[in-house]
């Protein structure tokens, strides 16, 4: 079978390291919202009937968005099936609470409302946050680890050899970007509740959506600061051949003060994810204020990705920079699946990713508008 | 290797799968069994028969929420606990799964909120197709979890690169044409209709007891009735297919499971029950039946099966076959990527190269396989066989409770076609008693698939021993008591809705059928 050698191995990889930014950008916009609705769920809703306002503005839809982290997952173990061993056995722990917040969120979802009693009801709402929170701060942690290196290695048959601990991964660099995300997912879900909801929910959404607004603009400003202050990047310290073998131990790589800002001293144009991350969440807040909803739920989602973009254009080759053995590291040259894997991968995402994104817009268009709590008041019509 | 973190990662996943594997029959059966509601009442418009899709609608809810709370752990397990095993064949084993969450759950989950949410935004059919949509997308999603498993029980259509160090692909077709992969495909969505249509028999047979929404319960009772003898039969028929798969491609594991110790005169005979006992390597008080197992195996009276102190000996040459192989790849990979390989062992390597795995077997005694002694070889070719006695017990276990769901849903359906399904109460009760086990019998099955594959955790290819990621005892001891913990508390707190639900009924929704007159007729 030669089909697969229709595209080349090197124009693969570049095109599985943009799926995957999609898939994790379709993710944080989608499912993100969800997230930053759940964290808002205990300050924007104060009586029980503005909860369920605000539960079933994302009810019918939290299903198919969290499919967007599944597939994330999926196309990571087909596509970049070292990335998906490194980094899930190395962040085992972080990983766990996170599974743990995740569980917990489509159970709440269902049980909440199932039963009148204000204390189980507090309990899921409980859940319904911790479910939004953790998930959204730890991906940025998560996402502050791999900028500064992970300590991985491979011993001679590959076996992956993890020698961090998980309070090593709270330092503050870190956590620094896990605020970042907990900030941005936060302005995002307010935006997405200005969109569904009215009134006085709406209204406190509105202003912890503008002070998350400000918030993702300072942090995001003084994680790129501290990215160039204190943060050594990697670079590569020989040829890697781009259509080489996926082993990342025949290359070397080594440390290098400011190597995550190459790529933008090298291609200018690419300062524009950066850019875009600072600027839009600040078009988003001039959009709250002015209480347009639909502008400000695009302007944030524009801010998600310029962020997420702007952390793949800086690392570039590099996927995930190992601090123990810097050879080690994964890059988008040496640790992709199979030439034909790839092949077959983009085949199969060519012909469903459309066939997704159709039904899932014709399934918003039929959900289109305002919740409407009269009729949760009534119990009508609502599952949630 | 340290053995302790191989045994709590197998503990936890067993644990999480099994888990998983409570929710996900009753989705795939229940979405169909919903599908079919729905298109009656669309069909016929007699109202009753949405208040039916509505009422097992919810039922349905809440367990789908489980299966995907439950579900993301799977996603991303093999990465946390068995990262050799993801670096290994994620080449191949990642495809499947990718391409499940694009084809299958991604329909599932988006439709199935529309499913309850769009009873008033959408037209009849419009909601229809999205009650559809949600089966068929819940089917197709076994269908590739089942490519993928089907792939680790025979691993068709891959060859491994030494430049790389893992398995990747070179058919991809095989790997989606698997015969294991499709005779598992039918035979556990088979199973998943039962669940789901004993789960609706025995509920609804406890409504007829109660003297409650009696109509929606005879109409409910019909459909299943139906519904499960097709799905069982089909069970009965297509297990039979995968144990003669079995013994094409796992011949250890069928012996296993027949606790066949030596190879006998074929046709062998198929040993209905007995005790197994592993270290005397004999079966005390076996009741056999000639003739039977031969025919099962190998549909022919005249091909032998081999027993298993035979699959022994074979191992064991195979380890040796291995341990060249292995010894081949270690002068391929001192070369170096752009190397100039020795002809000899290139030449080794594409002779003995698919016993590979057979070596890896001994890196739980010895690092360097090559090192081994012949008491380790020997050892090694022993530990090919899985545990007898709880593959011999499970089997059995599942098979007598298949047979069990064939007559109780045949004796409904001839109960429904001659309309006196309330006639014996005490018929009612036994479908009552019996909702738990169609569990029981699928959880067995798991354990016959995936015990009867050890050592191995891809068939002859990578032994479970080596997949294992390489975390501590701690941290393991930390998670498997968490997610123990979780999910006791989750199922407790979801079996007490589900009963409550139940028990509530289809109350207000029945009242709305009943002011319409022909919602009393006869069965539509």
């Amino acid at each position: 079978m030669i089909l697969h050698e229709l595209i080349s191995y090197e124009t693969l990889r570049l095109i599985w390291w943009l799926l995957i930014g999609v898939l994790l950008v379709g993710f944080a916009i989608t499912d993100g919202f969800d997230l930053g609705t759940g964290i808002l769920l205990p300050f924007a809703g104060k009586t029980d009937l503005e909860r369920r306002v605000i539960i079933n503005s994302i009810g019918p839809v939290w299903e198919g968005n969290q499919v967007w982290l599944i597939l994330g997952g999926g196309a990571i173990f087909a596509a970049w099936p070292q990335l998906y061993a490194v980094s899930f056995s190395g962040f085992y722990l972080a990983m766990f609470v996170i599974l743990v917040a995740l569980i917990l969120r489509p159970v709440a979802f269902k049980f909440r409302s199932k039963r009148e009693d204000p204390r189980w009801r507090a309990r899921w709402d409980a859940a319904l946050f911790i479910g939004g929170f953790v998930p959204a701060l730890i991906f940025g942690v998560a996402m502050g680890n791999v900028l500064q290196g992970v300590p991985f290695r491979f011993t001679d048959d590959m076996h992956i050899l993890y020698e961090g601990t998980f309070f090593g991964l709270l330092n503050p660099f870190a956590l620094l970007c896990g605020l970042v995300s907990l900030a941005m997912l936060v302005m995002h879900g307010a935006s997405w509740l200005q969109v569904k909801a009215d009134g006085a929910v709406a209204e406190r959404a509105r202003r912890y959506g503008s002070v998350a607004a400000v918030l993702t603009v300072l942090l995001y400003g003084a994680a790129g600061v501290a990215l160039w202050l204190t943060v050594d990047g990697y670079r590569l310290t020989s040829v890697v051949p781009v259509d080489g073998p996926s082993n990342p131990m025949f290359k070397t790589a080594a440390l290098a003060s400011g190597a995550w800002f190459a790529n933008f001293a090298a291609h200018p144009w690419t300062w524009a994810a950066p850019v875009l991350g600072l600027v839009s969440p600040l078009l988003a807040l001039a959009f709250l204020r002015a209480r347009r909803a639909v502008p400000a739920l695009l302007a944030s989602a524009l801010s998600i990705a310029a962020i997420i973009l702007s952390v793949g254009a800086a690392m570039f080759p590099f996927i995930l920079p190992s601090s123990l053995d810097p050879r080690a590291s994964l890059t988008v040259w040496d640790s992709s699946s199979s030439h034909m894997t790839l092949f077959i991968m983009v085949v199969a995402t060519t012909v469903f990713l459309p066939i997704i994104v159709a039904y899932t817009s014709w399934v918003y268009k039929v959900l289109w508008g305002k919740v409407d709590s009269q009729a949760i008041a009534d119990d009508s019509g609502h599952a949630y | 290797m340290d053995l302790d973190i191989v045994a709590l990662s197998r503990l936890q996943f067993a644990l999480t799968a099994l888990y998983h594997f409570i929710f996900i029959p009753l989705t795939i059966g229940l979405s169909v069994i919903l599908a079919i509601m729905e298109t009656v009442y669309v069909m016929t418009g007699r109202t009753i028969w949405r208040d039916m899709t509505k009422f097992w609608g919810v039922l349905f809810g809440i367990n789908f929420a489980m299966g995907v709370a439950t579900g993301i752990v799977m996603e991303f397990q093999f990465g946390m606990n068995w990262s050799y095993y993801s670096h290994y064949v994620g080449d191949i084993f990642g495809a499947p799964l990718a391409i499940e969450g694009l084809m299958a759950f991604f329909l599932e989950a988006t439709f199935v909120g529309i499913f309850f949410f769009g009873w008033d935004k959408l037209s009849r059919r419009a909601h229809l197709a999205t009650t559809w949509l949600v089966a068929i997308g819940s089917n197709f999603s076994a269908l590739w979890i089942l490519i993928a498993n089907g792939w680790m029980q025979n691993p068709v259509g891959a060859a491994f690169n030494p430049q790389t160090m893992r398995m990747e692909v070179t058919d991809f077709g095989a790997v989606l044409t698997n015969p294991v992969a499709q005779a598992k495909f039918v035979h556990t969505v088979s199973a998943g209709y039962t669940v789901a249509a004993i789960f609706v028999l025995g509920v609804s047979a406890w409504y007829l007891l109660k003297g409650r929404h009696v109509q929606l319960a005879k109409r409910s009772l019909t459909v299943a009735a139906s519904f499960g003898l097709a799905a069982s039969l089909s069970v009965a028929v297509l297990g039979d297919e995968s144990g003669y798969l079995a013994s094409e491609h796992q011949k250890m594991k069928l012996a296993a499971i027949e606790a066949m110790w030596e190879t006998e005169p074929a046709p062998a005979a198929f040993t209905a029950i007995g005790f197994p006992d592993q270290a005397a390597r004999e079966t005390h008080y076996a009741i056999h039946i000639p003739m039977v197992m031969g025919l099962i195996g190998t549909r022919s009276l005249d091909t032998e099966i081999p027993g298993l102190a035979q699959l022994t000996e074979r191992s064991e040459l195979l380890i040796r076959d291995g341990i060249k192989a292995y010894d081949a790849l270690q002068t391929i990979r001192a070369a170096g990527p752009r190397g100039v390989v020795p002809e000899e062992a290139q030449a080794m390597f594409e002779s003995k190269g698919q016993s590979l795995g057979y070596a890896l077997l001994l890196k739980r005694y010895v690092d360097d396989p090559r090192q081994a002694t012949a008491a380790q070889i020997h050892q090694a070719a022993q530990d090919t066989v899985p545990s007898v006695a709880p593959l011999f017990w499970s089997f059995r276990v599942m098979v007598g409770l298949g047979m069990f769901f064939i007559l109780l849903t045949g004796t409904f359906f001839v109960l429904s076609v001659r309309r006196t399904l309330d006639a014996h109460r005490w018929l009612l009760k036994v479908a009552v008693f019996a909702i738990p086990l169609p569990w029981v019998a699928a959880e067995a099955g798991w354990i016959v698939a995936e015990l009867g594959r050890q050592p191995w955790v891809i068939e002859g290819v990578l032994p479970t021993a080596v997949a294992v990621s390489n975390l501590g005892v701690t941290t393991l001891l930390i998670t498997i008591a968490g997610f123990a913990a979780i999910y006791t508390v989750l199922l407790v707190v979801e079996m007490k809705l589900m009963l409550k639900t139940i028990r509530k009924g289809p109350a207000e929704l029945s009242l709305a059928s009943a002011a319409l007159p022909n919602a009393q007729g006869v069965l539509s």
